[in-house]
Order: structure tokens, then C-alpha cells, then sequence
């Protein structure tokens, strides 16, 4: 009976999962805040301060989808051994169907979360209008669902949710800070232009940089794209690997 | 039904199973007995294609659980000690979303999530959300949930640790329904002895071997007659001298001397004559199934 609708088999599982990670959030409102305001207090001080709400912008929109997508996937931890996603590993539901609906899941919410943030743009002096909110909408969905390949892999990799602040304060926070999202690479020195050039994350400020029209948007709309394209593929592809693994547990 | 061979598991050095072996047939309600620690957990994540295991094997159904894990995955319906409901989640998306898992959908899943909390005694809880209910409902919803694609067999464990006794006895019933209503073939692991005691066959679990199995009362019955607790402050000395003037093999555990002997009222005469004042109190009763685990194991249970 279910031999006949593989497609249904795969599908079923991914949209219940996404559907499940709307469903929590909308229970959870205060959620939102919680995610929204802190990147957005930064922004401020620190836009107001340098009086350059502008060159700011771009990397706490991408402070705002990382802090959403990591702290939605960070709970893989707990739910995979004692939680939901206990009874969908023992379930014939594919694994890769389950990987998928997550991080489409937690992806939606960072992209949602993103796009509050979005609402302050004129603030930076961005007029988005209702044509170029089509890219710049789709260029935060793609930096939510690559963030979110990134928070699965750590959450899965991860033991216990003890190590969780070591990998935020000494894997994220530094590899945003060296994205662009502070200073340009141009004025950067050398190794930290090195470092700049290989992270992935500075593609994602520079994409968005790119379909807001703001300045410093130091490599090319393509290569950002490109990039940022392809380090979302690579991180939902271990994602699955990873997932698939027979000891689960 | 469900058949292990020479399964072992080790984590490093340390042994959790060692070359175990049971069958469990269809239609009967089998039970791992045996303390925390015991091995019963890394059985059951063997069983549940959660964990492979270092050697051996082990087949539900006829399909092997490390070769054949999506197929045994179609055939089991699965309880965990832990919970693994979505708590903000209601019972009705709960059961839904097990539902997707399964590839139900549409009005049969509609029909199975009516059956399975009907049955359960959940239809009038099923718009609450999972962490307003009791844990006795909790539970239920969780085997609602293992139940809704019509599993052959279910997988239990400890399902019932952490609820309070008439909850217990509730859940109790509903598995004996399932089996005999559904004919499904049921495996739990336990430490709770009453809950052992309603099981059709046991094995009993201890470092990681099975040490004997058969039906409760067939194991109560390898104790000859009674057995009497002596309470001492001198538990091993009392022991020893019982061991030398009566020619008995009494163990101790936890400051008591446990005797296993025919016509327990005679032998309490005599030993309360025998050590005066070493004896603070004296309890007779039918061998339990802690007195078994006791008697095969040397250990206790809890």
C-alpha cells in the first residue's frame, strides 16, 4: 500500500515536519521578540553610534537569521533523544525526508524572523519596493536555509546542549564578525581578509548587500550567490549523511 | 515473533550485552525484567533499529533490524521511557503527525486517530495540548500513537516508570486488550515487579545476560516452598552461623538474610530459638519474582 506512493512517503513526513515548527512557533510568540530584538538593539546603538545605520544593516539581518535558525535547530539535541524526533527514528519515514522538513521548518522561521527585520530597512535609508522585495525575500530565505544546514550539523554532531555556547562564542559569533557585517574587507588586514574571503558567511552580507543596493558589497552578486547557493547544498547533503548514520542515537 | 541471537553490545570496553538470546512468539506479552543499568536499555534501541549492535543478531518479524531497519521500522510500533510527544503540540496533532510519518493521510488516518483515542480513552482530550495532561495520559497518548499504524508488535520501555500505582494497573489493562483483542505481540522491559508479574514470559536481565527465563509462575515455582526475611544487625554473621547449624545457603542483601526453604513457619521457630536477640524481625511469604532474581542472580532488583 505505501510501496505505491513513494512520493507521498517522502512528502508526508517533510511538510508535517515544517508544518509542526510554524505550529510551535506560533504557540510560542514571545519567541519572536526574543530573536528580533537583540540584533536589533545592536544595530542601533551601534548604527547611531557611528551614525551609519546603513553599513550595519546587512549584518544584523544576518545576525537576526542566525540567532533564529541556530536556536531552532540547537533543539535537534534534546528532541533526538529523548523527544519527537525519537519516535520519526524509528518511523520507515526517510531520513533524508526528516532532515529536510526540519530545516525547511526552522528555515521558515529564521526567514519570517528575517523578514520583521526587514520592516526597519528604511531606518538604513532602504526603500525596498514591492518588485525588489521579491530577490531580497529569496536572498533571505536562502541565508535562513543555509544557517540552518549549519545549526543542524552542529546540533547533530553535539552530544549535550553544554558545549552550545562554546561553539556560539567561538565558531558563530567570530565567523559573523569576520563577514563583513562589522567593517569591509577592503580596509581589512591581510590574514583577516584571508579568513574573510574563505567564510561563507561573507557572501551572505555581500548577497544581501547586492538586493538592497547597499554599498560594500565586496564580492560579486554571482560569486555571493554562487557561494552562498552552494554551502547551503553542501550543509543540507551532511546533513543527511549524518542523519542516515545507523547508530542514531 | 521477534528472535535474538547471540547479541552483544559494547560501549569501549565496557560490556553491556553479553551473548543474549530469547525468542518472543506472536500474540504473548514478554517481558525484560532486571535493575537500571542492567542492559535493558541497549536492548531495546537494538530492538528498535536505533543502535547496531557489536555482534549477533537480531530479527521482528523475519526482517533483521541492522540489515533490514525500514522494514522492521513498518512492523513495530514504539514506547519510550522517555516522552516523545511534541508537548505544545495537541493529541490530535500528535497522532497526526505520527500519521505523515507512517505515509497515512486523508480519511483512513482520520478513522485510525478516532479508533486509537477511543480506545485509549482520549477522544474527549484530543483538542488539549500534550502538556496540560496528566502523566497516566501522557503515556496513553504515546501508545495511541505507537499503535496508529497498526503495528505487529510493540515495544515498551518502561513504560510505566514514573506512574502512580491505578495509573499503572490502567495501563496494564489496555496492553493486556491490545494483545488480546489485536493480537499483538508485546515486548517491555521493566523493574517494576508487579508489573513483571502480568507478563505471559520473562526473561530477567543481569550484567548484560539473561540469567533465566519462563513464565512468572513458573520461575516462582523454582523456589521450593517459602521464604523468610530475617532482619539483624549482624546480617552476615547470622548468615553464616544459619549457613553452619541448619546446612542452609541464606544471601544477604541490604542487612537482611534471606532463606528459600519448605514449611518457612517450623524453620522461623527454630532459628528465632537458635540466635536469640540477633533477630529484629522475621517476615514468611510466597516466593516473589525479586526472590527469583534474587535466588538466580545473588543480587537485588531495585
Amino acid at each position: 500500500m505505501r510501496r505505491g506512493r513513494p512520493l507521498s512517503n517522502f512528502f508526508l513526513p517533510v511538510i508535517t515536519l515544517w508544518q509542526r515548527e510554524l505550529v510551535r512557533f506560533w504557540r510560542q510568540k514571545s519567541r519572536v521578540l526574543g530573536v528580533v530584538a537583540s540584533p536589533l538593539v545592536f544595530w542601533l546603538l551601534i548604527g547611531y553610534g557611528s551614525n551609519d545605520l546603513a553599513r550595519f544593516y546587512s549584518g544584523a539581518l544576518v545576525l537576526t537569521v542566525m540567532f533564529s535558525a541556530i536556536f531552532s535547530t540547537i533543539s535537534i539535541i534534546e528532541d533526538r533523544r529523548e523527544g519527537f524526533l525519537l519516535s520519526m527514528l524509528v518511523s520507515p519515514a526517510p531520513r533524508t525526508s526528516m532532515v529536510l522538513g526540519k530545516i525547511l521548518g526552522s528555515a521558515t522561521l529564521a526567514w519570517i524572523q528575517g523578514l520583521i527585520f526587514l520592516a526597519f530597512a528604511p531606518l538604513a535609508g532602504v526603500s525596498i519596493g514591492a518588485l525588489a522585495l521579491l530577490p531580497v525575500a529569496a536572498a533571505i530565505f536562502l541565508i535562513s536555509f543555509t544557517l540552518t544546514g549549519l545549526g543542524f550539523v552542529i546540533a547533530w554532531s553535539m552530544g549535550s546542549t553544554s558545549g552550545f555556547h562554546a561553539i556560539m562564542n567561538l565558531l558563530l559569533v567570530p565567523m559573523w564578525m569576520v563577514s563583513g557585517s562589522l567593517f569591509p574587507m577592503a580596509t581589512a588586514h591581510g590574514w583577516v581578509k584571508a579568513i574573510m574571503w574563505v567564510n561563507p558567511l561573507t557572501y551572505s552580507i555581500a548577497l544581501l548587500n547586492h538586493v538592497l543596493r547597499l554599498p560594500n558589497a565586496a564580492p560579486g552578486g554571482v560569486a555571493s550567490l554562487a557561494v552562498t547557493a552552494a554551502f547551503g547544498f553542501v550543509l543540507l547533503m551532511a546533513s543527511g549523511a549524518m542523519a542516515a548514520r545507523k547508530n542514531a542515537v | 515473533m521477534i528472535q535474538v541471537q547471540n547479541l552483544t553490545h559494547r560501549y569501549g570496553d565496557r560490556v553491556a550485552l553479553s551473548n543474549v538470546g530469547f525468542e518472543v512468539k506472536t500474540g504473548e506479552i514478554f517481558g525484560l525484567l532486571g535493575p537500571n543499568g542492567g542492559g535493558k536499555s541497549t536492548l531495546f534501541r537494538i530492538l528498535a533499529t536505533l543502535m547496531a549492535p557489536t555482534e549477533g543478531r537480531a530479527a521482528i518479524a523475519g526482517d533483521d533490524v541492522v540489515r533490514s531497519p525500514a522494514l522492521v521500522r513498518r512492523h513495530i510500533g514504539v514506547v519510550f521511557q522517555s516522552q516523545s510527544l511534541d508537548k505544545a503540540l495537541t493529541v490530535e496533532e500528535n497522532l497526526r503527525a505520527q500519521g505523515h510519518l507512517h505515509g497515512l493521510s486523508g480519511p483512513e488516518l482520520r478513522g485510525r486517530m478516532a479508533s486509537a483515542m477511543e480506545h485509549l480513552g482520549l477522544a474527549d482530550r484530543r483538542k488539549d495540548l500534550v502538556e496540560t495532561l496528566s502523566g497516566g495520559l501522557r503515556r496513553r497518548v504515546e501508545i495511541a500513537k505507537a499503535l496508529l499504524h497498526r503495528p505487529r508488535v510493540l515495544l515498551m520501555d518502561e513504560a510505566s516508570s514514573g506512574l502512580d500505582p491505578a495509573a499503572r494497573r490502567d495501563l496494564t489493562r489496555h496492553i493486556e486488550s491490545l494483545r488480546d483483542r489485536e493480537g499483538v505481540t508485546i515486548l517491555l522491559t521493566t523493574h517494576i515487579l508487579e508489573e513483571a508479574d502480568r507478563c505471559d514470559r520473562l526473561a530477567l536481565l543481569h550484567q548484560g545476560s539473561i540469567v533465566t527465563e519462563g513464565s512468572p509462575s513458573e520461575l516462582r515455582s523454582r523456589i521450593g516452598g517459602d521464604v523468610v526475611v530475617l532482619e539483624s544487625a549482624g546480617a552476615a554473621s547470622l548468615a553464616a552461623g544459619i549457613e553452619s547449624r541448619f546446612g542452609l545457603r541464606p544471601t544477604v542483601t541490604d542487612g537482611r538474610v534471606r532463606v528459600e526453604i519448605p514449611n518457612g513457619h517450623r524453620f522461623i521457630a527454630e532459628v528465632v530459638e537458635a540466635f536469640p536477640g540477633a533477630i529484629e524481625s522475621v517476615v514468611l511469604h510466597k516466593p516473589t519474582l525479586e526472590d527469583v532474581f534474587v535466588h538466580e542472580t545473588g543480587a537485588s532488583i531495585e
